[in-house]
This record gives structure tokens, sequence and C-alpha cells, in this order.
């Protein structure tokens, strides 16, 4: 029997339901987990034992009268530190929001607190959501639990860490550029962002609002189709949400889903330089593998592949310069103490609240919507945006999903890249493309590198259909034969 | 390789209302520069005719019912107001004295 920790979603809630375990029993477990590997970790921001317990302890009472309100009921799920839950704190791994506490409730987040999830923890991040490695943080670095030199990945790098560690059963994120895949797949669990829309960002910090997702991260993916679940749905409060049904995504998964189905893969992706080639070799060997459960594979173009970073990196920091505006130093933020008059009260309070990735990306959005150069950047942007959204709607009329790497590489040393931006940037080519088009994509654990350091595969679906796209994470999850592999720490 | 790209990075800065130091000024300059020039590539696309996608998909105007809620009471609302003082929040003066 493996240890409370490392079970998953399903296991612990059967436990619960034979009597065998009390969520409070649970929640202890992974505190006391979080507290013996956190000085080699640090994936928390802050967490509060106390209310956890209590919320356990409701848990407990409830299922003691028969009425468990879901799979999630008594079960610890850890936040990214960008979602708001009131009483709590939200710092967005920011100087800035060092002392904010959360007024009201998110509504994906009043969603899982209904479905009687048990609040564990604020999880690490790059600041505001900006950047690769979880090195961004203003309070701490984040280490990957397969190699404690390594960065986790980011910008969610402290969920996708927690759960890789046993901390939290799931956690939840926010993927603007891959921040919930890219993290998955170096620390080896699933992420998942949804389709634009499905997920209420009302709670959601904003970073770039044409882009932000709230997803899953789990270790099987089962736990994130119950997690995804729990939390998608229609909101009045999100403008962007959408009115779709949701599926009972848990009870559709099935192992034969792949059988018939034909898997786009994008040459484009294959002629990437920078991909290093153990990861191509994983990913190509996990296409194989779907090959064998019945899959079709068949080349596809994504001619604007090449386009994406610099859309992506314009379109993200212009609208990161306007979110980010709100931050001034006058209404819930840190405030200076040396300004001379208002409006130096911004600025100082700004020089003072951000880090450096955030102000450079401040910067960079606010020249590309400047006078001038509005035309050539950011309206530029948008059009070839539409031309990478089309490449898309072109290769799903003739398959049923398309699989390429997550990330074009392992988890890098701490420190490698983070002196040079562009490098950084450069490592999410594989995953903007997917939110620049609204689509869902998946990252699921294909294999390790020779030292020992996960890869993900990334499957991407068509828009709205989770459904399917978490059916054939599942299919090849089952196939790969990699579930219950956990770091050794 | 064609002209460097360089950002006015004071006009920007004053833009953006962010205070930058001299070693920020420099370091920001040379690394949006780099950055910059790797956004030529968009210039040699063609557009022509191509419109423009604000998000991944088309959104209209978005209505709720005109219905009135509780709002968030002022306590609550004023909870992380760095100087506050009779349910307000409290500013440096911004009027100059006459």
């Amino acid at each position: 029997m493996s240890q409370i920790f490392y079970k998953t979603v399903s296991e612990l809630s059967d436990l619960m339901d034979s009597k065998e375990l009390s969520s409070a029993e649970i929640t202890k477990a992974f505190i006391e987990r979080t507290k013996s590997v956190e000085d080699k970790i640090s994936a928390f921001i802050s967490y509060d034992e106390d209310s956890a317990m209590k919320a356990a302890e409701a848990s407990d009472t409830r299922r003691a009268r028969g009425e468990k309100l879901s799979e999630l009921d008594g079960i610890p799920v850890g936040l990214k530190d960008v979602l708001a839950v009131k009483g709590q704190p939200l710092t967005c791994a920011s100087r800035m929001l060092e002392n904010f506490v959360s007024p009201y409730t998110g509504t994906s987040l009043k969603m899982l607190e209904d479905a009687g999830a048990v609040f564990w923890g604020r999880l690490n991040m790059d600041e505001f959501a900006m950047g690769s490695s979880c090195e961004n943080s203003a309070f701490k670095k984040t280490k990957n639990p397969w190699d404690t030199t390594r960065i986790p990945g980011g910008s969610s790098g402290g969920s996708a860490a927690a759960v890789a560690a046993g901390e939290c059963a799931v956690a939840l994120g926010s993927d603007t550029g891959g921040s919930i895949r890219q993290p998955a797949s170096l620390c080896g669990v699933v992420g998942m962002k949804p389709t634009y829309g499905l997920v209420s960002r009302f709670g959601l910090a904003a970073f770039a609002s044409s882009l932000d997702q709230i997803g899953p991260f789990a270790r099987c993916v089962k736990d994130a189709a119950i997690l995804l679940k729990a939390v998608a749905g229609h909101d009045p409060l999100d403008s962007t949400s959408v009115k779709v049904d949701i599926p009972d995504y848990p009870s559709l998964l099935r192992e034969d889903s792949l059988k018939g189905k034909k898997i786009g893969v994008p040459r484009e992706y294959f002629e990437a330089s920078g991909m290093d080639a153990e990861v191509r070799a994983s990913v190509e060997s996990a296409i194989e593998k779907c090959k064998s459960i019945g899959a079709e594979i068949v080349e596809i173009s994504l001619p604007h592949t090449d386009l994406a970073i610099p859309v992506y990196y314009i379109v993200a920091t212009a609208e990161a310069s306007s979110n980010l505006a709100r931050y001034d130093g006058i209404r819930y933020t840190h405030r200076s103490k040396c300004a001379k008059d208002v409006v130096d009260l911004y600025f100082k309070s700004r020089a003072e609240g951000f880090g450096e990735e955030v102000k450079r990306r401040i910067i960079l959005g606010t020249y590309v919507l400047s006078s001038g150069y509005y035309d050539a950047y950011y309206l530029r942007a948008q059009k070839v945006r539409t031309l990478i959204r089309g490449d898309f709607e072109r290769a799903f009329e003739s398959v049923d999903l398309i699989c390429a790497p997550t990330s074009p590489t392992c988890a890098f040393k701490v420190g490698e890249k983070i002196s040079d931006p562009l490098a950084m940037y450069l490592n999410d080519i594989f995953t903007i493309n997917v939110n620049l088009a609204g689509l869902p994509g998946i990252s699921i654990p294909c294999g390790f590198s020779k030292e020992g350091l996960p890869i993900g595969l990334q499957m991407i679906g068509k828009a709205f259909d989770e459904a399917a796209l978490l059916s054939y994470a599942y299919a090849f999850e089952r196939a790969s034969g990699l579930e219950g592999r956990h770091p050794n720490i | 390789m064609s002209e460097k790209s360089r950002i006015d990075i004071d006009y920007v800065a004053k833009l953006a209302r962010i205070e930058l130091s001299p070693e920020e000024r420099e370091r920001f300059s040379a690394q949006l520069g780099q950055i910059l020039d790797h956004f030529k590539k968009l210039s040699q696309v063609d557009v022509s005719g191509v419109e423009p996608s604000a998000h991944a998909r088309a959104v209209f105007n978005v209505w709720r019912e005109d219905k009135a809620e509780s709002p968030i009471p002022p306590e609550l609302a004023l909870m992380n107001a760095p100087q506050k003082r009779d349910n307000q929040i409290v500013v440096p003066k911004v009027v100059d004295d006459a």
C-alpha cells in the first residue's frame, strides 16, 4: 500500500467512504509530508494548518451524516498564490501584494469549497505568473523534486512541485503561455490548460486576459478530470466564460479511446531548433505507443509556428501592462514611504513593489502599445494570431488530436537561463500556440531522461472537447506504464 | 543584421509609471533591444486582409441581468488599503496650495 500522500483522489475518497481513513487523518498526512520536505522543495509561499484541519473536520462530519458533497470532499487541494479565497493571503509571489488578504472568494474556488475540498497552502509561482522557472518569485525559489539543483518550471512551479512531492493531492494553477503544462512536464505530473472560457477567471489575478485559464495539476489523468469537473462551468461574473454543458469527465475516460483516432504530429515542432535529443526520442516513442493502441499517425503542418513567440510576447505583455496598471500604491498594494507627491507615489511604489521580470514585461507591453508602435507591433501581432488560429482550425479538419512535446528540454539548472530573458521566452515554443488559439492542452508524463528527469507529452484537443482530450490522455497513461513513479525525496 | 532595435527607455518607463534605476535602464534597454530584434520576424508576414484576433474566439457584448446584489462592504473593500480613515483611502495631497 502506497503512502497516504501519494494516493490518488479516487483512492482517498474510497478510503474515506469505507471509513478506513478520515479527512482529518489524510489532511494531517499531507501537512506532515509538507513539513518534512519543504526545506528541500520550497513549493509553498504560506499555509494555514488550522484552517485546513477545520475544513477536514467539517468534511468528516458531513461524511458521518451521509452528506458527502463530491469525490473531492475532504481532499487537500493546493492553490497557486494567484487565486482568491476570502481571508487567505494572495501574493502573486510579489512584494506588491506581500500583505494582501483576499476580501472575496473567486468562482472556481467557491465551486471547490462547495465540492468539500480542503484548501491546503498557497503555492509558489513566478511573480504575477511571468516566467518559466519559478525563479521570478519575490519570496523563494522552488526546486524540482526529481533533482533539487533544477527548476520546477513555471510559472505554476509550486503547484507542480507540490503535487509531484506529495505535499497536496491535487492543485490548481493558471496557464497563460504554458504555465501549467510546462511545469507539469518538468515535474513528471499531469497538468491541463482547458479551453479558453471553460473555467471562470473571477478571482484569478489577471496577467493577460485573452490568454489566462485556470486548470488542474494531478498525479494521474483521472484526478485531473475530477478536479476540472469541479471547477468548470459558466459564470456571469466572467464575461469570457462560455455556456457549455460540462460532462462528467472522470466517468468518460476510456482505455481504448485512441483506437481509430487520427493523431496529427506537427512537422514544424520537430524541426524547431533547441529540442533536446532525449525529449525528441521520448516523445516519438510515446507517439509510437499511441499507434500501438490503435491510433493513426499523420504528419500535419502548422506553418506559422515560429511566429508564436513574438506574437505571444507582444500580446501578453501588452495586456499585462494594462492589467498591472491597477497596482498603483493607492488602494490595496505596497505603498512607497519615500514619495514626494501622488505621481511620485505611483513611480516609487511600482519600482519597489515589482520585481525585474514584471518591470521588463510592463515596459515592453507599454512600448508595443505606445503611439507610433501600436500598428507595427500590437495590431500586427493580433493579425498573425488569426493566422495561428487558422493553422489549428485547418489541422483539426483532418485530425482528432495533436501530439507534441510540452517543453523542448527537461528541467534546467537553477540560474541557468535567468539572466537571458529571450532564452527563457524561447523555452515556451510548444505551449504558447495553444493559448493563442484558445484550445485545451494537457501534459502527461511520457518518459525520463538518462539523468532521471521527467519528460512530458503534450496532447492538444478541439475546443470544449475536454472529455475526449482527457480520455485520450488516459488511454496513453494506461499504455505508458509510467503511473505511480515518484521522486526520491 | 539590420539596424539594432532601440527603445526610448526613459519615455516608456514614464508612460508605465515605473521609476527605473540607472542599472535597470541600461540592462532593460539592451535586453529589450534584443527581444525587439526577435520580433522583427513579424514584419515579414503578409497580413493584408487578415482580421486581428483580440481573443481566441469572438466575444461579443455579454450582458447579465440588471439585478441589485449586495456589494463588498467598505471594511472588506478597505482591508488592504495602505492608509485609511473614516472608511476612505488616504492619499497624498493632489492639489497645489493656492
